[in-house]
C-alpha cells in the first residue's frame, strides 16, 4: 500500500542524521559530562597467563585526586560472571568470566585493577603507581597445539575444548552421509584455510557513563545493544532491571565489536553504585584493541567430493575455533552461524559440519561483521575454484552447474535452510556483462605468454548469506537464551506529527532515516514530519537492537505492522467522523475520503479527533499510538555474484585490485544510497580481511598490532573505485520484500580478492597464500617458500613496536 | 589524548627556545608539529617533563635561496614543501619524496626539520636528505654547527643533535635539471614504507653524469646505495646499464634485500626519464 504520490521507498534520500553526526553536533557518549562525575582508568595484565600473587595499591591510593582504587577481589562478592547467551551444547565447557580478574589472568589485556579519580589524566596517572606479582604460568596460543590439551587455559575444566556442535545431513535428513559421497567419489579435495583474528576497529571507541542518583542507574554505553544489555546486567548483578535505565545515545560504529556486555560496562556500574557519584570510562585505542573482542580466528580443514564433470556430490567441513580466553555474550555461537553457508548457493547431496570450539590465551572473540558466514562464503567460494582448477574447467560454468536454479525456489537446503527466493543467473550475467569478463580473460593469457611482471587474475564470488536475526523458535533450537523478534511503536502527535519508536538500535546504519522513508510512504505524512527515538530503554522500552543484518527486516516490518494499525484505527475513526460505513472509506496520500464523494479528511485530522477524544465511536480508546513486535518466520537470503580482477607484481609480490564489480541481490531497496554506502564500506572490510588486517600476537601472548599504525585498516586511497548495482528478487517472509544488506559486501569480496591473486600466479606454481596476502607473503609464495612468512615490521610506531603488521 | 603531566613552554625565539631547554634539563622535549611525538606522548611511551613548543617560531619557516643551496627552515611543514616552486626547481627528489608522506592531515601538521629529528629508519625524508648531500644547521648554547647529513643521523631514532640543541635549518644543495623518483612499497596509503629508494640522476648527452641514490627503512638509518651511484657514472642512460646497478643495492637477507634491488631499478628508471 503506497500512500503517497510519489514514493518514499526506493528514494535515494540522504540521511537526515549526517549533519549532527559529521559536525559533532550530537551527544557522544563520551561528551557527557555529569556534576561531580568521577572517572575510572583501568589496570591491564601485561601477561597473557599468570596467577595474581599480590596487588600493592597503597601508592595508586594516595595520589593526588585518587578517589579509590580496586581489584577484582574487592569486587568478587559482587560483579558474578560476564554472560554468555549461547550455550551451543549441553555440555558446553564455560569457565567464569569475571569482569576483572580474580586471582589468575588469562589474556594479555584483562583487567585487574581499577582506579577511581578526579579526572582522567589522575585516573592514568595512577595505574603507573599499582604494584602486581604475577607468577606466569605456560602460554596456550595456537589453536592448532591448544586442541591438544598439552598446557591448559583454565586447569579446572581439564581441556581446552569448549564444545563440539555437529550437524551431519543424513542425520537431519535433509541429505545423504557425506562419508559415503567421498568414498564413492570420482575427485576427492582437501584443503585447510586460516581465517585470522581480525580485530572490528569500530571509529568511536568504546565509552560508559553511569549516573546513580535518583534511586535509579542511567548508563550511557556506545553500545548496539541497549536492551540486551540491560537485560544482562541485572542478570549480572543484583541490581534489578526496572532499577536500570540504558541509553546508547549516538555510536559511532559496531560492527558486531559493540554487540557486548563488556567488563567495563558492569566494572562503571558497580564503581558508580559505590562511590554513588557519576563515573565514566572511555577507552584508548590501544586499549580497544587489546580488550574489545576480536573477531574470526578459525582453522577450516574442507574435503570436497565431486564427480569429473563438476557436479559436487558432498561437502565435510571441520573447523576449530579460537574462543580466546572467555565466552563472551554470543562467542560460542558464532562459528556455528557458518553451519547453515557452508553449501552456500549449491546444492550438495551431502554434508556434515563439524565444529570444536577452543579457549586459548588471547582476547576473547565473538561477533564481527558477517560473522561465521564470512568463514564459510571463504571456505566454499576457494573450494569451487579449487575445483575448477582440479578439473579445468571455467570457475563460472562450475559454479553454474552446481547452483540452485532460479524456478526451484524456495528451496530447502543440504543444511536445512529453506531459501525463499533468488536468482543467481540474473545477478551473473550482469556481472559478468559489467566487468568484462571475456576481455580480461584475453589479457590475462596475453600477460602470461609474454610473461609480464605484473600478472593479471580474476576472482569469483558468487555468494549467499542468511539475514533477518531470527526466528525465535529456530533461535530456541539452537539454544540460544533470547529470541529474535523486534518491535516497533508509533506515536501520532496531535499536531499530525509522528513519533517512531524502534527496538533497533541504529550505530551508523542510517535508520533514522529509512524508518521515516517507510512511515512516510504508509501514512502518507511527510518524510521531515516523523522522527525517530531509539536506543533508550525508557521510551524503546522493548527491542532486541541491531545486528546481524536484522533491523530492516524484522524491525522494519515491526514499524509497518505498527503503521497497519494506526491505519486500521483510523480508518474507524474517519468513516465515524464522514459519518459513512467503514467498508466504504478510502485511503491515499495521507487522506481518508468516502468512495465516490468528495468528502474527505486528512488523517491529521484524524489523529486530532482521537487525541481530543470528544466524539468518538462506541468503546474506541482516545489517542491514534499502536506498538507491533514482528517475530519473522524465516531468515531472509540476500545474494550476489561479486568480481575482482587483481593485479599482481610479481617483483615485489604487492596486489593492486584493478577492478571490482558487486551485483547485489538485496531484495527490495528502501533508499539506494545507504544501500550502496552499506556494499561499499562491507567490500571495504572483506577486502581488509583479504589482503591487510590481521591481530598478531609474539611468543609471550603480546598483541602487536595494537595501533593503528600496525593493524592495517584500509583507507579509500587504498581501494579501487567499485561498480555496485544490484537485481532484485524480493524477500518473500516480510511485506517489504527486503532482505538485508549490512554484511553482504565482507561476506563476499574476501573469497573474490583472494581467489583472484591465486588465479594471478597459480601458473607459476602457487597453490594458496594465507591471509592477509601481504607483498611479502605473495613474494615468498613466488619463491617457492612459506605461504605464512612473517616477519618483523618497520616504521614509526611500527619501529617502536617491532612485531606489527605494517609489513 | 591523556598523556602524562608535562609543562608547556611557548618560545618566540630560537635563543630563547635554547635557553628554555637548558634551564628544563635533559627530560625536556621540543615539539614542531607533533605527528611523531604525540602519539609516543598518548601512549605513555615517553613523558617528558616539559614540552617546548616551537610552533611559534616564524624564523624557522619557509625556502630561501642561497646562492648554490636553498635554505630550508626545520619547521617548514610537509605541506609548504610539497608546494614550494625553489624545492620542485631545484630539489625535485625532496617534493616527490614529501609527497608520500602519510596523508594530507599529517603532511599539513608535520615538519621536515621534525622528521629528520625524529630520525626514524622508515621516515621518507631521511634518504633524500642523505642522497642530496643536506647540512643540518643546529642551534646550541655555544651557537650555530653544521652536521652534513652522513654524521646527522646516529642510529636507530638517533641524531647528532645534542641534548640541549635545536635544528634550525637545512641546507641542500641545488640540483637543476636532475631527474629524481622516490619508489615507496609500502600496504597502505598511510603506512611506512617497508622499503623505499630516493634517486636523483644527472643525465648529460645520454650519458649519466651524476647519480645519488638513498634506501629508506633497510638499517638503522637511511644508507646510501654507493655501489649503485658509482656503477652508473659515466654509463649510458640505458635499461641495461640501470639493471645492471641496480643489483648493487642490498638489504641484509630475504625480501627486502629484493625490494632494495627491484625499487632502485624502478626508482633509477623513473628518474632518468622524468
Amino acid at each position: 500500500m503506497t500512500a503517497t504520490a510519489e514514493p518514499e521507498v526506493g528514494k535515494p534520500r540522504l540521511r537526515k542524521e549526517d549533519a549532527r553526526l559529521i559536525t559533532g553536533q550530537t551527544r557522544w557518549t563520551d561528551n557527557i559530562q555529569l556534576t561531580g562525575m568521577l572517572h575510572m582508568a583501568v589496570l591491564r595484565s601485561p601477561v597473557a597467563h599468570a596467577r595474581i600473587r599480590n596487588i600493592d595499591c597503597s601508592r595508586a591510593t594516595a595520589m593526588p585526586g585518587v578517589a579509590l582504587v580496586l581489584t577484582g577481589e574487592d569486587f568478587a562478592a559482587e560483579q558474578g560472571s560476564l554472560p554468555c547467551a549461547w550455550p551451543i551444547t549441553a555440555d558446553m565447557k564455560s569457565p567464569p568470566a569475571p569482569a576483572m580478574a580474580v586471582d589468575q589472568v588469562n589474556f594479555a589485556g584483562e583487567a585487574v585493577a581499577l582506579v577511581i579519580a578526579d579526572n582522567a589524566y589522575r585516573a592514568a596517572d595512577a595505574l603507573a603507581a599499582i604494584d602486581v606479582d604475577y607468577d606466569e604460568l605456560p602460554v596456550v596460543l595456537d589453536l592448532a597445539e591448544a586442541v591438544d590439551d598439552h598446557d591448559l587455559v583454565h586447569p579446572d575444566l581439564g581441556t581446552n575444548k569448549c564444545a563440539t556442535w555437529v550437524y551431519d545431513s543424513a542425520e537431519a535428513g535433509s541429505g545423504t552421509n557425506v562419508e559415503d559421497e567421498i568414498a564413492n567419489a570420482e575427485v576427492v579435495l582437501e584443503r585447510t584455510f586460516r581465517q585470522q583474528r581480525l580485530i572490528p576497529s569500530f571509529m568511536e571507541p568504546r565509552s560508559v557513563v553511569v549516573d546513580p542518583s535518583a534511586d535509579m542507574f542511567t548508563i550511557w554505553s556506545a553500545t548496539q545493544i541497549p536492551h540486551i544489555l540491560r537485560w544482562m546486567l541485572s542478570a549480572t548483578t543484583d541490581i534489578a532491571e526496572h532499577k536500570i535505565r540504558v541509553i546508547a545515545p549516538d555510536v559511532g560504529g559496531g560492527f558486531g565489536g559493540k554487540l557486548q556486555v563488556t567488563p567495563e560496562e558492569l566494572l562503571c556500574l558497580l564503581a558508580a553504585r559505590r562511590m554513588g557519584r557519576p563515573v565514566k570510562w572511555t577507552e584508548t585505542r590501544t586499549e580497544s584493541m587489546m580488550s574489545a573482542h576480536h573477531g574470526r580466528d578459525q582453522i577450516q580443514k574442507i574435503t570436497l567430493a565431486a564427480r569429473r564433470d563438476g557436479t559436487v556430490t558432498g561437502l565435510k567441513v571441520e573447523l576449530l575455533a579460537d574462543m580466546g580466553a572467555y565466552l563472551r555474550l554470543v562467542s560460542p555461537g558464532i562459528p556455528i552461524l557458518g553451519a547453515f553457508m557452508y553449501n552456500a548457493i549449491y546444492k550438495f547431496a551431502a554434508y556434515r559440519f563439524v565444529c570444536t570450539n577452543v579457549f586459548t590465551n588471547k582476547v576473547p572473540t565473538d561477533a564481527y561483521r558477517g560473522a561465521g558466514r564470512p568463514e564459510a562464503t571463504f571456505a566454499i567460494e576457494r573450494m569451487m575454484d579449487e575445483l575448477a582448477v582440479e578439473l579445468g574447467m571455467d570457475p563460472m560454468k562450475i559454479r553454474e552447474m552446481n547452483w540452485i536454479k532460479h524456478e526451484e525456489f524456495p528451496f530447502t537446503t543440504v543444511a536445512g535452510m529453506t531459501y525463499d527466493s533468488g536468482n543467481y543467473e540474473a545477478a551473473t550475467a550482469r556481472a559478468m556483462e559489467l566487468f568484462g569478463y571475456e576481455e580480461l580473460r584475453e589479457e590475462q593469457e596475453r600477460r602470461r605468454a609474454d610473461g609480464s611482471a605484473v600478472q593479471l587474475g580474476i576472482g569469483i564470488s558468487t555468494y549467499t548469506e542468511m539475514c533477518g536475526l531470527a526466528p525465535s523458535r529456530v533461535l530456541g533450537a539452537l539454544r540460544y537464551a533470547a529470541g529474535g523478534w523486534e518491535t516497533a511503536s508509533i506515536r501520532m502527535l496531535p499536531t499530525g506529527k509522528v513519533e517512531v519508536i524502534t527496538g533497533t538500535s541504529p550505530h551508523g546504519q542510517g535508520h533514522e532515516t529509512v524508518w521515516s522513508q517507510i512511515v512516510a510512504d504508509r501514512l502518507g505524512v511527510p518524510f521531515e514530519d516523523v522522527e525517530v527515538l531509539h536506543g533508550d530503554t525508557a521510551s524503546s522500552h522493548k527491542g532486541m537492537d541491531s545486528y546481524g543484518s536484522r533491523s530492516l527486516s524484522v524491525g522494519g516490518t515491526a514499524l509497518v505492522h505498527a503503521a497497519d494499525k494506526v491505519l486500521a484505527k483510523a480508518r474507524k475513526l474517519a468513516a465515524h467522523m464522514m459519518e459513512c460505513d467503514e467498508a466504504d472509506v478510502e485511503f491515499a496520500s495521507g487522506s481518508f475520503s468516502v468512495r465516490g464523494t468528495s468528502t474527505a479528511r486528512t488523517l491529521g485530522d484524524v489523529v486530532l479527533a482521537a487525541h481530543v477524544a470528544h466524539d468518538l465511536p462506541e468503546g474506541m480508546e482516545p489517542g491514534m499510538d499502536a506498538d507491533a513486535t514482528f517475530d519473522p518466520d524465516n531468515f531472509s537470503f540476500p545474494h550476489g555474484t561479486h568480481l575482482c580482477a587483481t593485479e599482481v607484481d610479481t617483483e615485489t609480490g604487492m596486489v593492486k585490485i584493478r577492478s571490482y564489480v558487486a551485483v547485489d541481490d538485496v531484495g527490495t531497496v528502501v533508499n539506494p544510497l545507504i544501500v550502496d554506502g552499506q556494499v561499499h564500506g562491507g567490500l571495504a572490510q572483506g577486502i581488509a580481511q583479504a589482503l591487510f588486517e590481521e591481530a598478531i600476537h609474539d611468543e609471550t601472548g603480546t598483541l602487536t598490532t595494537a595501533t593503528f599504525a600496525d593493524y592495517l585498516v584500509p583507507s579509500a586511497a587504498d581501494l579501487p573505485s567499485f561498480i555496485t548495482t544490484r537485481t532484485s528478487t524480493p524477500a518473500t517472509t516480510n511485506p517489504l520484500g527486503v532482505k538485508g544488506v549490512g554484511e553482504a559486501g565482507t561476506i563476499a569480496s574476501t573469497p573474490a580478492v583472494v581467489n583472484s591473486v591465486l588465479d594471478a600466479v597459480r601458473h607459476l606454481g602457487v597453490r594458496d597464500i594465507e591471509m592477509p596476502l601481504s607483498p611479502e607473503r605473495v613474494w615468498t609464495a613466488l619463491q617457492g617458500g612459506s605461504a605464512d612468512a612473517s616477519t618483523p615490521a618497520a616504521g614509526g610506531l611500527g619501529s617502536i613496536d617491532s612485531q606489527g603488521g605494517q609489513q | 589524548m591523556i598523556p602524562a603531566e608535562f609543562k608547556y613552554l611557548c618560545p618566540s625565539t630560537v635563543d630563547e627556545a635554547v635557553r628554555m631547554l637548558a634551564e628544563e634539563g635533559e627530560d625536556a622535549k621540543i615539539i614542531a608539529g607533533g605527528q611523531s611525538l604525540v602519539p609516543v606522548l598518548r601512549m605513555r611511551l615517553a613523558a617528558p617533563t616539559a614540552l617546548i613548543d616551537i610552533s611559534g617560531l616564524t624564523e624557522l619557516t619557509g625556502v630561501h635561496d642561497a646562492g648554490d643551496s636553498l635554505l630550508i627552515g626545520a619547521m617548514t611543514t610537509h605541506y609548504e614543501v610539497q608546494r614550494d616552486h625553489l624545492i620542485h626547481d631545484h630539489a625535485l627528489l625532496l617534493k616527490l619524496a614529501t609527497d608520500t608522506v602519510a596523508d594530507p592531515q599529517v603532511r599539513h601538521r608535520g615538519t621536515f626539520g621534525g622528521s629528520l629529528c625524529h630520525a626514524d629508519p622508515a621516515g621518507d625524508l631521511l634518504a633524500p636528505a642523505l642522497a642530496l648531500d643536506a647540512v643540518m644547521i643546529i642551534a646550541g648554547p655555544d651557537g650555530r654547527r653544521e652536521v652534513p647529513a652522513s654524521e646527522f643521523f646516529a642510529g636507530y631514532f638517533e641524531t647528532a643533535v645534542a641534548p640541549g640543541e635545536i635544528l634550525t635549518d637545512v641546507r641542500v644543495p641545488k640540483y637543476p635539471g636532475w631527474g629524481a623518483h622516490y619508489e615507496k612499497l609500502n600496504r597502505v596509503a598511510q603506512a611506512w614504507s617497508i622499503v623505499a629508494v630516493a634517486a636523483a640522476v644527472q643525465v648529460r648527452g645520454g650519458t649519466i653524469a651524476a647519480a645519488r641514490v638513498g634506501l629508506t627503512n633497510v638499517g638503522a638509518g637511511p644508507v646510501r646505495a654507493v655501489d649503485v651511484e658509482s656503477a652508473l657514472v659515466g654509463q649510458p642512460a640505458t635499461a641495461e646499464a640501470i639493471a645492471e646497478a641496480a643489483l648493487r643495492a642490498s638489504a641484509g637477507d630475504g625480501y627486502k634485500d629484493n625490494l632494495a634491488r627491484v625499487l632502485t631499478g624502478r626508482a633509477l628508471t623513473a628518474a632518468v626519464a622524468g
